[in-house]
């Protein structure tokens, strides 16, 4: 092919790493436990990250089990209920969706997709790993500890999270917070690498505007995240300073259980703004991952280019800025400054454009597309459908004035559920179908991927959507037990335990998924390196998995974006992102 | 939570102009070859560890911010009485401009491989930064022995907060000033070693800053200054 002299243009790589500067595991201790290559430090991510999730998986059954059979199950008492709740939502959140996105897909993908050996400090990479193993074994040892977790609820308010009669006043509050000051510090040195590669380790002709966009939304992602936890580790480090030392920096003066406690001026809107300046934030720290691993879904398996590419990065662009000035939304009924209010429902409005051009988008990409509707595509498809009902409701609750009466209620359980919990869950268990071939060379069986999406799609949407309906009703949410309110007729009970009923089929499914995951790595079929037919770079390695380093001696050169598919006249219906261009059209380059 | 909205903004000032020198407004569709043929869109010329710390720094900074408007937003509570600040403080004030000073003249020696000097420069760096936090943890004493604790009022909370995280971040640095001499002690190629020495010296101009910024506060020097903005915003 044509021979560009690369020599001395600053800011590339130099095709040849020399040999000493890659990390060489020396025995099967550094190859597989203390690693330091990002594929092996992704995977254990990924493993952590869904053994956990599947602990709050479990969590949920139970309360699905009180919520649709109240009185039936002696085991689960109000205080246990609570902290189910408290640390179902703190570990699908925090420690299952952000950790899987960043840490597992973020590590495997990054230097894959931008043509990068590795991450740009392995080492620190690898602690990054063991930092969040341990957070993740300090919030499991919560559950044997003297009086158990906390049960303060996910968003751990305080006064109520540290006063006596809340679950887990002892010692799950305390581990709960070192926990999430642990996790924040292990995420930090992670995000580092993964923006820093992106940064400054892409491949030669890796311009910022030919990244798939999954490194544009993991990369946003990972911007936020590290400006954004600061916010939850103050006030995790001040609520644990309350408990532990006495001090009241969110402790009002109250009387706990008949007598004048030691706190006196503090706050408690304080902790509040600090942690949803963390936690809005955190919405899109999770969706901004999900919305770009969908776009490459839905661009490969309809074989067609992304409708929109600079919209769609302008527009994660935009939606990670807006979303730090939104995060009052979640306070209108706290007894902030009422008029705060108007603000933040008019910011919360706007970030609705960004990402409804994402969602036209993705429709217009599915348009007359060449659509294989395989497992990954179907997964993908399913995240619009249910990003676009959740998103539709987050409208609703964006305005004061109809937030305040559904804001306790099961409709905002609904909404959240929809949008960020069943969506983002759609992309992962898409994005597994779509990379498995990569991570382990064979193929997931299809017969029973294609049972799993429609138990999952179909399941999630039976038991979120009716509660829709219930909150409307004016249903509260958090309640141990509705009791018998004249308000809830008996209708809404039948749907309770109609939805308990679903919750625990569609939970039981996910075994079919981890069946075919464990089968699939012993007996699946053989995938060969680009199964998919895909652009980008990390189907075009030398080897599947890819070997240590990724790439055999010379690293890929790119020469085009990452969404050639279909193009007019080429020979295949894909053109590689490291394809050089043909013969003729360089010849008419050099002529003009 | 104006100061972090404060300085987020300043972080997007930054981040939009990087973003406007990486063509965003790019065609990539049209643009099939090689990359010389498009300019712009190089990967960044710096060390990745200058990158890393220059990241690094942003996370930090928002997390002092953040304690900041933590502070300014708790002082308005009517329980709040400041605390008389020790005297020590002004003298420990004095030694971290001599370390961080002490950083930049060894940094100014790397440059010159003048490897004698780096070391001087690195040790007399260290010394003073462990007299720093030996003198804060003295200022602590001080305020224990007068009677001024932790949790008796707001005012002192922050105070041992602050000092704390702020005292935290430099025992960081210490680790990584050791790990420079070290590698300077057994002889680094120059480039490397005028690296090393240059995030050192640059980390320590940022915790003095830092340190700063949270002296005026906690002495109630920015006092008036905070007002005025408090009032301009409301």
């Amino acid at each position: 092919m044509v021979d560009i002299p690369y020599e001395g243009i600053p800011g590339i790589p130099p095709a040849e790493v020399p040999d000493v500067e890659l990390y060489h595991p020396r025995s099967w201790w550094t190859r597989y436990v203390f690693s330091q290559d990002a594929k092996v430090i992704a995977v254990q991510y990924a493993l952590t990250a869904s053994a956990i999730g599947l602990v709050a998986l479990v969590l949920s059954w139970l309360m699905r089990l009180q919520l649709g059979f109240p009185g039936t199950f002696s085991f689960i008492d109000a205080n246990q209920y609570l902290q189910f709740i408290t640390m179902h939502g703190m570990i699908m959140v925090i420690y299952l969706l952000t950790a899987l996105f960043l840490g597992g897909f973020g590590n495997y993908l990054i230097p894959l997709m931008v043509g990068a050996r590795d991450m740009v400090f392995p080492y620190v990479n690898m602690l990054s790993y063991w930092v969040y193993l341990l957070a993740v074994l300090v919030l499991a040892s919560t559950f044997f500890v003297p009086g158990g977790p906390t049960g303060a609820g996910w968003t751990l308010y305080p006064p109520q999270a540290i006063l006596s009669g809340t679950p887990g006043q002892d010692w799950g509050i305390i581990l709960m917070l070192s926990s999430l000051i642990l996790f924040i510090i292990g995420f930090t040195m992670g995000g580092l690498n993964y923006v820093v590669t992106v940064l400054q380790a892409r491949t030669r002709g890796m311009t910022l505007m030919r990244l798939p966009l999954t490194v544009w939304g993991i990369f946003t992602a990972t911007v936020m995240a590290l400006l954004a936890f600061p916010a939850l580790f103050v006030a995790s480090v001040m609520l644990l300073l309350d408990r532990l030392l006495g001090t009241s920096f969110f402790m009002p003066s109250l009387v706990e259980m008949g007598t004048l406690s030691k706190y006196g001026g503090g706050s408690p809107l304080l902790f509040q703004h600090l942690f949803w300046f963390f936690g809005h934030p955190e919405v899109y720290i999770v969706a901004l991952p999900a919305f770009g691993i969908v776009s490459d879904l839905i661009s490969t398996h309809a074989r067609k280019n992304i409708f929109g590419y600079r919209m769609m990065v302008w527009a994660i662009v935009a939606i990670g800025a807006l979303s730090f000035v939104v995060w009052a939304h979640h306070m209108y009924v706290s007894g902030m400054f009422p008029q705060f209010g108007y603000f933040f429902a008019t910011t919360t409005l706007i970030i609705a454009i960004p990402t409804a051009i994402k969602v036209y988008n993705w429709v217009l990409t599915l348009w007359r597309g060449d659509i294989h509707l395989r497992v990954p595509m179907l997964f993908a498809l399913g995240f619009i459908i249910t990003f676009v009902n959740g998103g539709l409701t987050g409208l609703f609750l964006g305005n004061v004035v109809v937030d305040v009466p559904l804001s306790d209620t099961m409709f905002v359980v609904a909404h959240f559920h929809m949008v960020m919990g069943v969506a983002p869950i759609m992309v992962v268990l898409g994005a597994i179908y779509h990379w498995y071939p990569k991570v382990t060379g064979r193929m997931l069986n299809d017969a029973l991927g294609k049972f799993h999406f429609w138990v999952t799609f179909l399941g999630a949407y039976l038991i979120f959507f009716p509660m829709h309906y219930l909150g409307l009703l004016g249903v509260p949410r958090r309640y141990f037990e509705l009791g018998d309110a004249a308000f809830i007729p008996s209708s809404a009970h039948s749907l309770n335990a109609f939805i308990s009923v679903v919750a625990l089929t569609v939970g039981f499914s996910q075994l079919v998924f981890l069946f075919n995951l464990a089968w699939s790595l012993f007996k699946g079929e053989a995938a060969g390196g680009n199964p998919w037919q895909a652009t980008t770079l990390e189907w075009q390695t030398p080897e599947t998995p890819p070997g240590h380093g990724n790439w055999g001696k010379e690293l890929p050169i790119v020469y085009r974006w990452a969404y050639d598919y279909s193009v007019p006249g080429a020979e295949e219906d894909f053109i590689p992102q490291n394809q050089p261009p043909r013969a003729t059209q360089v010849v008419q380059g050099a002529a003009s | 939570m104006s100061a972090i909205i404060l300085f987020l903004a300043v972080i997007a000032v930054i981040a939009g102009w990087w973003l406007s020198q990486q063509r965003l407004m790019a065609k990539p569709w049209l643009e099939e070859g090689p990359v010389g043929d498009f300019p712009g869109g190089d990967t960044m010329t710096w060390p990745a560890a200058k990158i890393g710390l220059g990241v690094f720094l942003a996370v930090a900074g928002s997390l002092f911010v953040l304690f900041i408007s933590a502070y300014s937003m708790r002082m308005n509570v009517t329980d709040w009485r400041a605390l008389p600040v020790p005297r020590l403080l002004w003298l420990n004030t004095g030694v971290l401009v001599l370390s961080s000073g002490a950083l930049q003249w060894s940094y100014v020696a790397a440059r010159r491989y003048d490897v004698e000097g780096v070391m001087i420069g690195l040790l007399a760096g260290g010394a003073s930064a462990v007299i720093f936090l030996a003198g804060q943890l003295l200022a602590w004493q001080q305020l224990g022995a007068a009677g001024y604790f932790m949790a008796s009022n707001p005012a002192n909370s922050f105070f041992f907060l602050l000092t704390a995280v702020h005292g935290l971040h430099l025992t960081g640095g210490l680790v990584a000033l050791g790990r420079t001499s070290a590698k300077v002690w057994r002889g680094a190629e120059a480039a490397d070693m005028r690296l090393s020495v240059e995030l050192c010296a640059i980390y320590w101009h940022f915790l003095l800053l830092v340190w700063l910024v949270l002296l005026g506060l906690l002495t109630g020097w920015t006092d008036d200054f905070i007002n005025i903005c408090r009032q301009l915003l409301s």
